[in-house]
């Protein structure tokens, strides 16, 4: 009923193609980007941010990312967890190097690294496709882990081995450290969320999007009507890794403050974004920010539920989130291979119809 | 996503409600149960949880206050470790005790923040020690570093005061609390003349197959051991595969427990293993823990664990908390106590052997004072050996102290590097 195109003209090129064809979705983004940017920050405390809201952007950002490199290109990768550790180790050394340089640009240099690293790694691409190219980023993944716990250089000669954050400013705002505002902190990560979404969204609309679809669905064919295999698959890891690199960033910096190479972005970094962007769906940048939503606020509302409000002993809520986990990748995997999008997409398709479907 | 999202947050808002009753003792147990530490974490969790419990049944909590413990899953990983803090906080928590070396290091600029006391029993940041820098942060009765120096002790006094010439290799697990004692031990070998050789184990330590045969080719006269968790089992596994001699190869305390030796059967016996506290059941406070939790059916966990090795551990730390918050409502004369105040008895607490025999645990651990410029007790440790045929671990030696001339400057170079970093003048 409301949901329609009807009545709905677009009078130039540029409305024509704009992201949200429909008034309706178009005002729920409008309401969404508002409470998001003029509403939350005046209502969240330390835990809402910290364990809630900074997760679910950070993780939102890396599934964007890896979206990007399996879900569009077609490229599986399993190094997601070593892409984010050179983000992290990036913005530290960039961090303790320039002290009064603003993190805005931290961040983002520590993007352009893992973007360079991505591409470097993304070389095997162009010979192997498949498992033998998860087999090759997987190799990453340790070899990555092992270099920042191997040289010194990495984490400044710390007795411990661990990086950790500095304060460090945004704006004259403390972003980094213990002396933070959760609404700051929030509204830094905002920012890179909604930036790293709207380019993405529109990179996989633009041209560049349709050549790593067209590799994705066929490479030869894709070769045949005029795509570079080489330029599209090297520049869907530089940007795929250059999203990473950003969350990794934020994920040591803001979120964490203190990282452990080894334990923070190990192989099971990896398979969690993976799952995410497998329960979200391919494909799909909304599927990115489902599927953070999904595998971030599931465990902490299970232990709510469990712990809190039922009483159970903590290790049984922890095992039982195992079980569910594990329960709705394969329950996804079967009847819904294409993730939370798709049922999105259902629901709009079937909200277009309502209330009178054929 | 947007509809996902305020349902959660609305559940959230009604369990945040509910809120807590502030006329109690709030003591947070971030706990882990589960995951490839939980063999280790179990037994403290228990330990931990059963003596609150029974100061709640016998003497009613502290000073007249009762006690709640929350208890929250952080599975070793630091990621539940911030969520855990974050959510447990705002409930009034006195003291935090994350029994992990990594949340550890995460907490400490945010405690400072929050004015939370933090105790990391044997673990945590070795430079904590130095109260002057880190106000809030305690690691009393001993540190790493202490360990590292009382392994070299007690193997200056096995192989007749010197060590010149030999080799020992350090089996750790790569993390920042395998990597704690290398800087010490370096020192160490560069006073005595051994030669140190370094062996990581990487996250979460069932494959060591590689560095055990470099220890089978290299021969080191000794091993020693920062392990945890599975490690720790895999790890004499694998001495007792290579027919290591057991007695040369040293555990940190926390490759000490039962559960670590138990799997290699009798081919562990002789293993040895640091500690800062006594071994076994045989203490009156046992008694009453049988009378007022087990028989009550109130023990944590499966009740299995009592009188092991981390248990005692678990036990120990409750019981430092508990005096620590006596003390802390002797100073300020009240008995509702707030973080802040906490820290105060923290830092006044003194252990003597006096306090121990009236609290049921006669000759448990060594005496000590905490101090503002001191966090960190005297360093006192001792070594057990496992008896494989007894199924228990012995002491074999008393409490020795630490090489103070080679840690303090350690400790203080290491302070020093943290308050520069975090911009802190340190003072008393």
């Amino acid at each position: 009923m409301f949901y329609r195109e009807a009545g709905d003209f677009s009078t130039s090129y540029a409305e024509d193609s704009q992201t949200f064809p429909i008034k309706f979705d178009r005002y729920r983004y409008y309401l969404v980007l508002f409470l998001a940017i003029f509403v939350v920050p005046f209502m969240v405390n330390d835990y809402w941010v910290n364990s809630l809201f900074l997760p679910f952007l950070i993780y939102a950002i890396a599934a964007i990312g890896l979206n990007i490199l399996v879900g569009y290109c077609g490229q599986v990768s399993l190094g997601t967890g070593g892409f984010m550790a050179v983000g992290a180790y990036a913005c530290y050394k960039l961090m303790t190097s320039f002290p009064d340089v603003s993190m805005l640009i931290h961040v983002l240099i520590a993007g352009v690294i893992t973007a360079a690293v991505g591409v470097l790694f993304g070389l095997p691409s162009l010979r192997i496709k498949g498992f033998y190219l998860a087999v090759a980023t997987l190799a990453a993944q340790f070899f990555l882990v092992w270099l920042f716990n191997r040289v010194p250089w990495f984490y400044n000669y710390s007795a411990s081995g661990q990086i950790s954050a500095p304060e460090r400013t945004f704006l004259g705002f403390n972003i980094t450290g213990a002396n933070t505002q959760a609404w700051a902190t929030y509204l830094f990560c905002l920012m890179f969320v909604i930036f790293s979404a709207y380019v993405a969204r529109n990179l996989t609309r633009g041209s560049v999007g349709r050549k790593w679809m067209a590799i994705r669905d066929m490479d030869i064919a894709a070769e045949i009507i005029g795509v570079n295999p080489l330029r599209a698959k090297l520049t869907a890891f530089a940007v795929s890794s250059f999203f990473i690199g950003i969350s990794g960033a934020l994920f040591f910096s803001i979120y964490l403050g203190a990282v452990e190479v080894g334990e923070v972005f190990g192989i099971q970094k990896s398979f969690l974004v993976l799952f995410m962007i497998i329960i979200g769906g391919l494909g799909s940048i909304f599927g990115s920010f489902a599927g953070a939503a999904f595998l971030v606020l599931l465990p902490v509302a299970l232990k709510i539920v469990g712990v809190d409000w039922l009483g159970w002993p903590t290790d049984i809520v922890a095992h039982l989130q195992l079980v569910i986990v594990g329960g709705l990748i394969i329950v996804f995997l079967i009847a819904e291979p294409h993730g939370l999008a798709q049922l999105w997409r259902v629901a709009k398709e079937k909200l277009r119809l309502w209330p009178f479907p054929h | 996503m947007n509809k996902k999202l305020k349902l959660s947050t609305l559940a959230l808002g009604a369990a945040l409600a509910a809120g807590p009753a502030m006329a109690e003792l709030v003591f947070p147990s971030l706990s882990y149960r589960t995951g490839p530490y939980a063999a280790n974490g179990i037994p403290f969790a228990d330990g931990y949880a059963d003596y609150f419990t029974l100061l709640n049944e016998r003497d009613g909590g502290i000073g007249g206050e009762p006690i709640r413990m929350i208890e929250c899953e952080t599975g070793y990983n630091t990621e539940k470790g911030v969520e855990c803090y974050e959510s447990t906080k705002g409930e009034g928590s006195l003291v935090y005790q994350p029994l992990s070396t990594g949340i550890t290091y995460q907490l400490i600029p945010k405690v400072e923040a929050d004015g939370i006391p933090m105790h990391s029993m044997g673990y945590g940041r070795t430079s904590a020690k130095d109260g002057a820098v880190f106000n809030n942060i305690f690691n009393y009765p001993a540190n790493y570093w202490d360990g590292a120096s009382v392994a070299i002790k007690h193997l200056l006094d096995v192989n007749g005061g010197s060590l010149e010439g030999k080799k020992i290799a350090l089996v750790y697990h790569n993390s920042a609390y395998g990597k704690e004692p290398i800087r010490t031990l370096e020192e160490l070998s560069k006073k005595h003349g051994f030669e140190l050789s370094l062996l990581p184990i990487d996250h979460p330590g069932q494959e060591q197959k590689s560095q055990w045969l470099q220890i089978r080719r290299e021969k080191p006269d000794n091993v020693i051991m920062y392990g945890w968790g599975v490690m720790n089992q895999v790890a004499v596994q694998e001495a007792a595969n290579i027919r290591y001699p057991m007695d040369q190869f040293i555990g940190i305390w926390w490759s000490g427990s039962e559960n670590d030796v138990r799997p290699a059967g009798d081919a562990a016996d002789g293993y040895k293993a640091l500690t800062f506290h006594n071994v076994g059941s045989d203490f009156p406070v046992f008694d009453d823990i049988q009378k007022f939790v087990v028989d009550a059916g109130k023990a944590a966990g499966a009740g299995d664990q009592i009188g092991t090795a981390l248990y005692n551990r678990g036990l120990y730390a409750a019981m430092l908390a508990a005096e620590a918050a006596k003390t802390a409502q002797g100073i300020h004369d009240t008995k509702a106590l707030t973080p802040a105040q906490m820290r105060d008895g923290m830092e006044a607490l003194e252990i003597t052997e006096a306090k121990m025999a009236d609290l049921g645990l006669p000759n448990f651990g060594p005496e000590f004072k905490v101090s503002c410029e001191n966090h960190g007790g005297n360093g006192l440790v001792a070594v057990a050996q496992w008896d494989a045929a007894a199924d228990s671990w012995n002491l074999i030696t008393d409490y020795v102290e630490a090489d103070e001339e080679v840690l303090a400057p350690l400790i203080e170079e290491d302070a020093a590097a943290y308050a520069a970093e975090a911009g802190i003048t340190p003072g008393c």
